[in-house]
């Protein structure tokens, strides 16, 4: 006997109200998970961009006999205490560099010392006495220290002198180590994955091979800087802390990423136009050139940029080959001493100073930033290419 | 390949439940010839010691009801098969005096003039243009972009498509109809100027009126080329077809001309299949 109308209703009741249940229990999940977005961004915006305003001073410099020795001669004494350290520093090589400055008096915006900056942020200072507090207050009514766009955070390398500290350094160094890293692991990456895919026999060989490829995503970053420090530094002799060892260092790391997306992409291209392309009588390479992996392009790049892109946040294994470093000049070769934007994070983090909490922020923005454009690179990528067949 | 043909006789008039020629009077050229053809997926065998002689410039249509071994038989002759790994085969497969599955045949080679159509139209994801003048240009018939597109030009025309697509040749060939894009992959297919084309059920994906098209395609194109076609409408077969194999279970039950295969079966097994008792 089949059940009536009414008792179909009984049972679907209480199955209705069970999805409405998981309905509302991943709504909350989301709701959950974007909270914590949100709190993250919230605090990391409200922390981070004050890094990119800096108050500035207009001050007079003298270019006198003294000051060729002593830069703090050229300036009012009383400002002395609020200038940037940096400023009369450069001033005797400013007029070694160019004589014809003794003498003369200049007009300029400089940069204020750290402790101006963070009291005018509004931040706790403790270098700051009453009367210098109420003479910036009396210069900010004047017109003469104001807050202005930090240039240098962007222009200038790492420093011990907050105001003075920039990324530059880091972001060449993290472009330089990315070149390194693709250039090895993309054409590697592409080639394995193709080899496996397209060429390989399915024996218990290469199912071993794609087992350890598989793990090998999986192991702790750390690892690989180790594995970089033992064979690319104390074995092959390459020079530490450099962009070379780094992006060695970080292609192993971002090795299995890209060869584990390029097999999906291989894989996703239909098995139909591998045939049309043997039936007209294509050999294996030519099959793979001509219309497999044009088809697998946009799904290997976009894997390649999302491998690029967790490298480029990658600290752990960069510790190891000496790349966390106080790099101060741009580095301009392959071999010189560099370091990475999450480095430079990682070691403002740790200063004492409180005007560097501001700069970390700052860089962490930078850095974010940065991943969200490759991501949004990545996604374009993969609207613009796909295909339908 | 003549002197083969009174050999051949011999043979049939002593294969008895196994005809592999023809037993017509009329005198076509031999295209393939296929002995003892075993094939294994793995351990199930899939085909069971097959023998037939196929013709030049005609239409052989391979029918059967399914997974009897028709679609794996075509696969046999250019060696499209050898892209499953678990597949053994044995036996010999004959063009020209070659035998195909030798080791020193270069599967590029006999590709090149055996060419294939699919079940499913498969045009590369390229243009229309590009579609045809890939393979040619690929195996060096042209490299002057003038005779590339003369090449295309005649072979979407053989095709019966270049009415239809001679102002979009640069669209990509995926926006075609089915039936269009059936005919692209014929037009694919006979640019390289094959010897012999297989079809693997080309319509079974197509409408009525695509159908009816490149059933008339396919009588146009055997003055031209050998075709063999694999078809589950038998109505098909009786209609392009000039010789007929009855395929049952990884054997050739019957191999006749079309004519005397459908108004006179020699076997229960065939008799029964053409009037829809299985299948």
């Amino acid at each position: 006997m089949s059940d009536s109308y009414d008792q179909i209703s009984q049972q679907l009741k209480s199955r209705h109200r069970k999805s409405t249940r998981l309905k509302y229990m991943s709504m909350g999940a989301l709701a959950l998970a974007g909270a914590f977005l949100l709190i993250f961004f919230a605090d990391m915006l409200s922390k981070g961009l004050p890094a990119f305003k800096q108050a500035m001073i207009n001050i007079e410099i003298n270019y006198t006999e003294d000051a060729a020795s002593n830069g703090r001669a050229a300036v009012d004494q009383d400002l002395s205490t609020i200038i940037s350290r940096s400023v009369v520093r450069v001033i005797p090589l400013e007029m070694r560099n160019d004589p014809s400055l003794l003498g003369t008096t200049v007009q300029r915006w400089v940069l204020a010392s750290a402790n101006v900056d963070q009291y005018l942020k509004g931040n706790p200072v403790r270098g700051l006495d009453d009367e210098e507090k109420a003479r910036i207050d009396r210069l900010v009514e004047d017109g003469r220290v104001e807050m202005q766009f930090n240039a240098g955070f962007f222009s200038r390398g790492d420093s011990k002198m907050p105001e003075l500290a920039g990324i530059m350094s880091a972001v060449v160094g993290t472009v330089m180590t990315m070149i390194v890293t693709l250039g090895i692991a993309f054409p590697i990456g592409v080639m394995t994955a193709v080899y496996l895919e397209e060429f390989a026999p399915d024996n218990k060989l290469t199912q071993l091979i794609e087992i350890n490829i598989n793990n090998l995503a999986a192991i702790p970053s750390i690892l690989f800087g180790l594995l970089g420090l033992a064979i690319f530094i104390n074995f092959f002799g390459v020079p530490r802390s450099t962009p070379l060892v780094g992006g060695m260092t970080l292609a192993l790391m971002t090795l299995p990423v890209i060869i584990i997306s390029t097999r999906t992409a291989l894989r996703s291209v239909p098995e139909s136009i591998r045939h049309a392309a043997f039936g007209v009588g294509c050999s294996r390479w030519q099959v793979v050139k001509d219309h497999v992996l044009p088809l697998a392009m946009p799904g290997i790049m976009t894997g390649s940029i999302i491998g690029l892109a967790q490298a480029m946040g990658e600290t752990a294994p960069l510790i190891i080959v000496g790349m966390v470093a106080f790099i101060p000049d741009v580095t301009a070769s392959f071999t010189q001493a560099a370091t990475v934007m999450p480095a430079q994070v990682f070691t403002w983090s740790g200063e004492p100073s409180r005007a560097f909490v501001e700069k970390t922020a700052g860089g962490i923005i930078v850095l974010l930033a940065v991943l969200i454009s490759l991501n949004a690179a990545a996604v374009l990528l993969r609207k613009k290419f796909e295909r339908r067949w | 390949m003549n002197s083969q043909v009174p050999e051949m006789s011999k043979q049939q008039a002593s294969a008895v439940g196994q005809p592999f020629t023809r037993n017509d009077d009329a005198c076509h050229d031999l295209s393939i010839r296929v002995r003892d053809l075993n094939l294994w997926y793995g351990k199930a065998q899939a085909l069971n010691g097959l023998n037939i002689d196929l013709y030049q410039k005609n239409v052989t249509a391979l029918i059967g009801p399914s997974g009897c071994g028709k679609s794996t038989f075509l696969r046999c002759l250019n060696r499209m098969n050898d892209l499953i790994p678990s597949v053994r085969i044995e036996g010999l497969v004959e063009m020209d005096g070659r035998d195909v599955n030798a080791a020193k045949m270069d599967e590029v080679a006999l590709r090149r003039r055996v060419g294939m159509v699919f079940q499913k139209p498969n045009p590369f994801p390229k243009s229309i243009f590009e579609n045809v003048a890939y393979a040619p240009r690929m195996h060096d018939i042209v490299s002057r972009k003038g005779e590339q597109e003369e090449l295309v030009e005649k072979a979407l025309r053989d095709a019966g498509l270049w009415n239809e697509v001679k102002d979009k040749l640069h669209e990509p060939g995926t926006s075609l109809s089915g039936g269009q894009q059936q005919r692209l992959c014929i037009a694919r297919a006979i640019a390289v100027q094959p010897d012999v084309i297989l079809m693997d059920e080309p319509t079974s994906a197509l409408d009525p009126i695509s159908t009816a098209t490149i059933e008339d395609l396919m009588d146009k194109l055997k003055k031209q080329f050998t075709i063999i076609t694999v078809t589950h409408n038998m109505q098909q077969a009786a209609r392009v077809a000039d010789y007929t194999a009855f395929f049952h279970l990884g054997e050739i039950i019957e191999y006749n001309d079309t004519k005397t295969l459908f108004s006179n079966p020699a076997t229960k097994k065939a008799e029964d299949y053409i009037t829809g008792r299985y299948g």
